[in-house]
């Protein structure tokens, strides 16, 4: 469920935290993320030595402060207030493929410092670089780095931390889904969001719904039926596709204006929409249509959907997209810049 | 037996020093590999042979030959008239990072004379691979320094020998083999034609033509201002782009990628509206057409309609004419 940031003061934008250990990943999960970065130039990027702040301008905007490894925040020299008043997670980042008894201790020494000032601090461990690892060690990592979270601060007095935590890599989905989850709960208007994407689901017998940042492909919300990688993988990729083969064709065309405008009114929208049928029977099976300049909805359609549904999913999706112009006011900044 | 028309077999050598990088290209372009399963693959035991069904009564007989010095001897001697007859096209690759560019530069030049003597009529394509290892700015000046010398070793064949920069990583791949398959297609310019009428009964600003398999572009035809598209390289891009969405809905469905074909995508927006459709058994249409909905769905129904004469282009058609599947 959404919370609104802890404090009033300054620009009251939503802050993610990335913190942890030197070269556990901080700067690449935030490359790939937000910057598009393909996963493998990721190793050449140079060891983070100051905060780095960069503000996502989006369906919400928030920023996202990029940690060096050795800074110690609690150091005086710093200003805690500074940094934590606008919070809205802490992402504390533990590299899985290397010794981790260090970060886990700074984990925590920061968790009960927060304790106190700062109660409704999400805490979100991404137990990061999962790729190399064989599934059972895998598990066993994840598990064993929980257990010792969770006694240390139990042993300290703090029952029921606010801490999730999360199997990631940049090789693949996993970031990404890893982030949806983690800005979902910033979203004060998820609950109504999801139960917006439900009935549209029960209306059309889509099997899932997601809500996507176009730009990050982060998903701000789906139907509350159960998740699976596989699904966000195959309608994150579809997005690709959309995307590229619109910039292919989307190419301003020289005097297009006198030649197209009475074609669009004919359309009846200039919004994105997108549809993938399937050969054997013919069903739908994708669908994607573009709600405003940030987000998608982007719909895995059941094995049972037949093609002459188009004309109720059309309907519904008008009234979803209407319910949602109301719940959430968008604000009309420009796409992602970085400062 | 009363089929009318034989199937054109094409020979084709795939050669290069072991390493080089031949057997990934061909497990991409052909077997639904993606860029990064290629580093399952062991080095090639002398010659690996794949069947490639394609538009045009094409059958592209690949020959896979390992590079590893014991063979290309092999190939050299014992085996040359075996391996260098009938040759239609050889494909030479070359590692750009390799340090024995001179030594390379030989093992190709012995090849090139053997091809000389048992198929003089034979094309080859040289590809410059793993071009992404290079630096960006230094790729041009050293492509066009390693063409000058391998030009240098292509005796018999200077003026003919075609050269591309090529990385498994990139479309840049596409685009040399939708090159080399363009020139195998025995009747590329009928249906081209038939192409160019499609165009202008449905008035599309572009149509082109992939091989489902392979996603390779078989042609195209442009029209209007579509011609000025800044992206040159879309027909690959596309092709790229197809082919790691296949991957995406094999995972998804299980279905093995080589068959996990959608019967249409198509997408809408204020500029333009594109789909992508089976046409034949072994070909998909892409369709660039103004934004429109009546000019869309006249599209379809023209395309539909027009299927059954270029099924009786495609290879694996029976002649039984004006088989639909409408
Ligand atoms: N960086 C880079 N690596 C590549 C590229 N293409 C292939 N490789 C790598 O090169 C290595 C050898 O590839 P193969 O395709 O097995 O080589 P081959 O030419 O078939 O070798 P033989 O079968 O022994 O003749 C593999 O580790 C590939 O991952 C490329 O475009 N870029
Ligand atoms: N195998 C693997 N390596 C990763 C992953 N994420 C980051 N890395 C590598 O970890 C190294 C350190 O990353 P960097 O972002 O600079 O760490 P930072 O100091 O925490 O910002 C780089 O070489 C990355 O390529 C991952 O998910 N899997
Ligand atoms: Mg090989």
């Amino acid at each position: 469920t959404g919370r609104v940031p802890n404090s009033k003061a300054g620009d009251g934008k939503p802050r993610l935290l990335l913190m942890g250990q030197r070269r556990s990943g901080k700067s690449s999960i935030s490359g790939v993320v937000f910057h598009k970065l393909p996963p493998a130039e990721t190793l050449y990027i140079e060891t983070t030595i100051r905060v780095k702040k960069e503000s996502m301008h989006s369906f919400m905007d928030f920023q996202i402060w990029d940690f060096p490894g050795h800074l110690d925040y609690f150091d005086p020299a710093f200003d805690v207030d500074k940094i934590f008043d606008e919070i809205g997670a802490l992402i504390w980042v533990i590299d899985a493929q290397d010794e981790y008894l260090d970060a886990i201790n700074r984990l925590n020494a920061t968790i009960l410092n927060l304790q106190n000032s700062y109660p409704n601090i999400n805490i979100e461990v991404f137990v990061h670089k999962v790729d190399g690892l064989s599934e059972d060690y895998k598990m066993d990592t994840f598990r064993d780095i929980i257990q010792r979270v969770q006694d240390e601060l139990s042993d300290a007095g703090y029952e029921n931390a606010p801490v999730s935590f999360y199997q990631t890599s940049i090789y693949d989905h996993s970031i990404f889904e890893a982030f949806s989850k983690v800005i979902q709960k910033l979203i004060p208007q998820l609950p109504t969001l999801e139960s917006l994407l439900n009935s549209l689901c029960a209306n059309c017998r889509i099997e899932k719904a997601y809500l996507f940042d176009v730009l990050s492909k982060i998903y701000i919300a789906t139907d509350t039926s159960p998740t699976d990688i596989g699904s966000y993988e195959i309608c994150s990729d579809y997005i690709d596709v959309v995307v590229d083969i619109g910039e292919i064709y989307g190419w301003e065309r020289p005097n297009e204006n006198g030649e197209s405008e009475s074609e669009i009114e004919e359309t009846g929208g200039t919004d994105c929409e997108s549809l993938i049928t399937m050969e054997r029977k013919g069903n739908n099976y994708l669908y994607l249509k573009e709600i405003n300049k940030y987000l998608a909805l982007v719909c895995l359609m059941g094995d049972d959907s037949p093609a002459e549904k188009k004309a109720l999913i059309d309907y519904n999706v008008g009234v979803f997209q209407k319910a949602l112009s109301q719940v959430f006011p968008f604000s009309n900044g420009t796409n992602a810049t970085t400062t | 037996m009363n089929s009318g028309k034989r199937q054109k077999q094409r020979k084709v050598l795939l050669m290069g020093k072991s390493g080089a990088g031949k057997s990934s290209m061909r497990s991409i372009v052909f077997s639904n590999y993606v860029a990064k399963d290629v580093r399952r693959l062991g080095a090639t035991i002398d010659v690996e042979h794949s069947n490639i069904k394609f538009m045009g009564n094409l059958m592209l007989n690949l020959w896979d030959c390992g590079g590893q010095d014991g063979f290309m001897e092999n190939y050299l001697t014992h085996q040359r008239e075996h391996v260098f007859s009938n040759v239609a096209v050889l494909i030479f690759v070359f590692d750009v990072e390799s340090r024995e560019f001179q030594s390379d530069l030989v093992d190709y030049s012995y090849i090139v004379q053997a091809l000389g003597e048992c198929s003089p009529q034979a094309k080859i394509f040289c590809l410059i691979h793993k071009m992404d290892l290079v630096t960006a700015r230094l790729r041009l000046p050293l492509f066009e320094e390693r063409i000058e010398f391998i030009r240098g070793s292509s005796e018999g064949f200077k003026d003919s020998v075609d050269f591309f920069a090529t990385s498994i990583w990139d479309q840049s791949l596409y685009k040399a083999w939708t090159q080399i398959i363009y020139y195998l297609i025995p009747n590329a310019s009928t249906i081209e034609s038939l192409l160019q009428q499609l165009a202008e009964v449905i008035d599309a600003r572009e149509l082109i033509l992939y091989e489902r398999t392979t996603c390779l572009m078989v042609t195209h035809v442009t029209r209007g201002l579509e011609g000025q598209n800044p992206f040159t390289d879309r027909f690959e891009r596309i092709s790229s782009i197809l082919k790691t969405h296949k991957q995406s809905m094999a995972r998804h469905t299980g279905i093995p990628a080589g068959s996990a074909n959608f019967a249409e995508m198509q997408i809408k927006t204020s500029r333009f509206m594109f789909f992508i459709t089976r046409l034949t058994e072994n070909t998909n249409l892409a369709a660039s057409i103004p934004p429109s909905e009546q000019v869309f769905n006249a599209a379809r129904v023209n395309i539909l309609l027009a299927r059954h004469r270029f099924a009786e282009l495609d290879i694996s058609n029976k002649p039984r004419a004006g088989l639909s599947h409408a």
